[in-house]
């Protein structure tokens, strides 16, 4: 047998992304196969390379820069001098798609901006990752991935019922600021294979992450309603919540919806009598009287562990399944048997590990083929393979600091 | 209002199926609906369990008003159709056989009777991409287990990250592991899609909620666990690590405050003491590190802040700080995001007029495309709406076979 073609073979991205946003999404697509080259330069570090987790402090061996990157290239090209936007151009010719994440105007000024490429590159898909879009009172803010966890309203609803806001702590809109570019740039792909005609992409990670949050969103459009702190609450399930086990810091996430999953909790914890009482005959009573629900749920977890209250749950047809922390996550046999963390050689530090490839494809699944790349490791291949740079050219540019 | 002339979609042509019973699927479709896809929704004679999810206008609960089934469903056909019956389903592999992709939420062990799990499916249609979305994934010792948002989110790390030290974990509110899973899948169908490009075949796809935690959730805390073995658990209303990372009351609710650069919390420190940095902090030599800080002295730095937080509110800190090009952020309540200037000068909330549920603002596309814009071309189906269309209209069954699965409750 032949091995399968990786399924996004033969598109080349041309990727100014950098820190978060950006470089998550087209990590999705190198490991789905396309060919991500990497514009950075030592001038203006990708600020991944040198991140808090990159104890070391040498630009090389940052962790969450190398999960970030692999499968990308990397060539290294000072674009805020022209010669070297000259060079970027010649790339943008022979690819498919430019990701950028940099505040909006930051590549009109190098003369890099979409009037500019779309005549390099007339079918050119030309997508901008930015907090807030390209246009709007609010487009130039200044933000890292909590600041727009506030901007859309998740925060507000993050905390325990009736007391004070918390916050999501995370980058989350980073990530669905991602997914949300790679699923743009592979419908404006196909519609340039359907149509011949290119396009720019405008995407606000704020927009994408008020678009996650419908159904508080709602009750405002809808009904006026401003939720307040959520807690574990659903408006639809009691019991619901991650609850106390034996151990140390030790919780169990039980939700039940149905009928049948009620019954079958029931069993699993011995119909006590509180199962009988008249607040918790139906759905909607166990939902208005959660409070009391839990008290009784959490009275059973503690006397188990996570998993063992999780296996019995599930035994009688209860969602539930113990809340890891990070480092067990690492040992889970869900994890363990979904080959979920990978071992990587990489140059710089001997072997990474990084996160596997979540999407299954079972005809054309992705791979992770290459570790991330050292600053400018492909300078050879991109401006001398791909462009037809001579290794003069190319010494005489980096002697200039042009590549660099 | 739904834009029924926009112009054709990116994805226009495309022919998808959805079977949905959890926001997945249903965010999955809608994405590839919105960008220009023909989504069929294919519900169960009595409805999606969807349709049981708030909110509802005035609060009254009624299957055609569920505000989550009329943002997530906009755009799309609906027909009913019981699969449990042998008609429905030779139905629905019918209208399968004439789409590139399905996508589907529903457990294992309900996909598996119908024909709809990996090899079967492309067995009998070579040429269609199925997309499985599930809490556990379709292969490891948890792929028989029974799913849940909360569950999902609690495997895959994400809920010990939320929440304050000691009490109970935080799922992120809102259906975050269905939603996040949907816009995976709805890259991972594209992505098959190009597979199939130079395959010529179909192929299955089996994407689990817990493992797209686990891939993308907070690479900070994995890496510090993997090269020092430490695990950093969940800090309530801050972050460890760099002082400030951390969300604290002002006059009027709340200020996001990161301040990743030393740059950034110098200008703050220069904007709280009115040009200088204020004494109480360059006098002691504790707070000169701000890791230092994070680790030790957060507690008390909020409470020396807190008079000068206080006596501002979010949106003049906002504006005072972006000047400054401090990356702090107002927390906007749903009320305040809704009426947004900014968002409403992007026109990023769409009306939808819908025949039951009348006419309510929506999240819109997160991205505007420009040269195939993404745009919400219908409502919401009724229940069975496009029925006659689709059975008849698309796959030739004739009004009386119609009318006779009707009335057998296959329909």
């Amino acid at each position: 047998m032949t091995e399968p073609p990786l399924p996004l073979e033969g598109i080349r991205i041309v990727d100014f992304g950098w820190v978060f946003a950006a470089p998550i999404g087209t990590r999705t697509l190198a490991d789905m196969g396309a060919e991500v080259i990497k514009i950075e330069t030592r001038r203006h570090l990708d600020e991944m390379r040198l991140s808090p987790s990159n104890t070391s402090r040498d630009i090389e061996k940052d962790p969450v820069f190398h999960d970030l990157n692999r499968n990308k290239l990397s060539v290294s090209i000072d674009f805020t001098q022209s010669e070297g936007a000259e060079l970027v151009k010649r790339l943008v010719e022979v690819s498919d798609v430019v990701v950028e994440n940099f505040s909006p105007g930051v590549l009109d000024r190098r003369g890099l901006g979409w009037d500019v490429l779309s005549g390099v590159k007339p079918d050119l898909v030309m997508v901008a990752l930015s907090a807030a879009g390209q246009t709007g009172p609010l487009h130039r803010i200044r933000t890292y991935g909590p600041s727009i966890s506030a901007l859309s309203g998740l925060d507000s609803l993050v905390g325990y019922p009736g007391e004070r806001v918390l916050g999501s702590q995370g980058f989350y809109p980073d990530m669905v600021g991602a997914i949300h570019g790679v699923v743009a740039i592979l419908a404006a792909l196909w519609h340039r294979d359907q149509t011949g005609e290119g396009q720019y992409v405008d995407l606000s990670q704020w927009e994408a992450t008020v678009g996650m949050l419908g159904e508080a969103i709602l009750d405002y459009t809808m009904n006026g309603v401003v939720r307040g702190t959520q807690g574990n609450r659903d408006p639809g399930m009691s019991p619901h919540g991650n609850y106390p086990c034996l151990g140390d810091d030790a919780w169990v996430a039980i939700a039940v919806a149905t009928e049948a999953e009620w019954n079958g909790f029931t069993a699993a914890i011995g119909a006590p009598a509180w199962t009988r009482e008249p607040w918790a005959a139906d759905r909607l009573e166990r939902v208005r009287h959660a409070d009391r629900v839990d008290v009784h749920v959490a009275e059973w977890t503690a006397e188990r562990t996570p998993d063992e209250a999780a296996e019995l749950l599930q035994r009688h047809g209860v969602p539930a399944g113990p809340s890891l922390h990070v480092g067990e996550r690492y040992f889970h046999p869900h994890f363990l048997e979904r080959n979920f963390h990978v071992d990587f050689d990489h140059p710089a530090t001997g072997t990474d590990i990084v996160g596997g490839i979540a999407w299954r494809l079972d005809g054309t699944p992705g791979q992770l083929r290459r570790p991330a790349p050292l600053l400018g490791q492909h300078n050879g291949e991109v401006l001398g393979g791909l462009l037809g740079l001579s290794p003069d050219e190319i010494a005489d540019l980096e002697r200039r600091e042009i590549v660099f | 209002m739904t834009d029924a002339m926009s112009p054709p979609g990116a994805l226009a042509g495309l022919v998808v199926v959805e079977l949905a019973e959890t926001p997945a699927a249903a965010y999955a479709g809608k994405l590839l609906s919105d960008l220009g896809a023909d989504v069929v929704k294919v519900e169960p004679p009595d409805g999606d369990p969807l349709r049981a999810l708030g909110p509802f206008p005035g609060g009254v609960p009624h299957p055609e008003r569920s505000g989550m089934f009329l943002y997530l469903n906009a755009g799309k056909r609906g027909v009913t159709l019981s699969t449990d019956a042998s008609a429905g389903h030779e139905l629905l592999h019918g209208l399968l056989e004439q789409a590139d992709i399905l996508l589907t939420d529903l457990a294992l062990d309900r996909l598996d009777p119908l024909g709809l799990v990996a090899g079967e499916l492309t067995r009998r249609h070579a040429r269609l991409i199925g997309v499985a979305i599930s809490t556990f994934g379709h292969e490891g010792p948890c792929a028989d287990w029974h799913g849940a948002d909360i569950v999902a989110a609690a495997m895959g790390g994400m809920n010990d990250t939320v929440g304050e030290p000691g009490r109970a974990p935080l799922v992120l509110p809102g259906y975050q592991s269905s939603m996040q899973a949907g816009a995976h899948a709805a890259g991972a169908a594209l992505t098959a899609l190009f597979g199939r490009r130079l395959t010529s075949a179909g192929q299955y796809v089996d994407i689990s909620e817990a493992d797209i935690w686990a891939s993308f959730n907070q690479p900070g805390r994995a890496h510090i666990f993997v090269h020092e073995g430490r695990v950093r658990r969940r800090g309530g209303h801050r972050t460890m690590g760099v002082y400030p990372y951390t969300v604290l009351p002002v006059r009027d609710g709340y200020i996001s405050m990161i301040a990743g650069r030393g740059t950034q919390w110098k200008a703050f420190m220069e904007l709280v003491g009115d040009g200088e940095q204020p004494e109480w902090y360059t006098s002691e030599p504790r707070f000169r590190d701000r890791l230092e800080i994070s680790r030790l002295y957060a507690d008390e730095m909020d409470e020396l802040l807190a008079p000068w937080l206080e006596s501002h509110g979010k949106e003049e800190i906002f504006a005072a700080a972006q000047e400054r090009a401090i990356p702090f952020a107002p927390v906007y309540t749903t009320e305040e995001v809704a009426e947004h200037p900014h968002l409403r000068d992007r026109e990023y909330f769409v009306e939808i007029e819908h025949p039951a549920a009348g006419t309510h603002r929506y999240p819109g596309a997160p991205y505007k495309l420009s040269a195939s814009p993404a745009a919400v071309r219908s409502p919401a189906p009724l229940l069975g709406e496009h029925n006659d269309e689709i059975w008849c209209g698309r796959l030739g069954v004739d009004a009386a076979d119609l009318a006779t699965m009707r009335r057998e409750g296959v329909l």
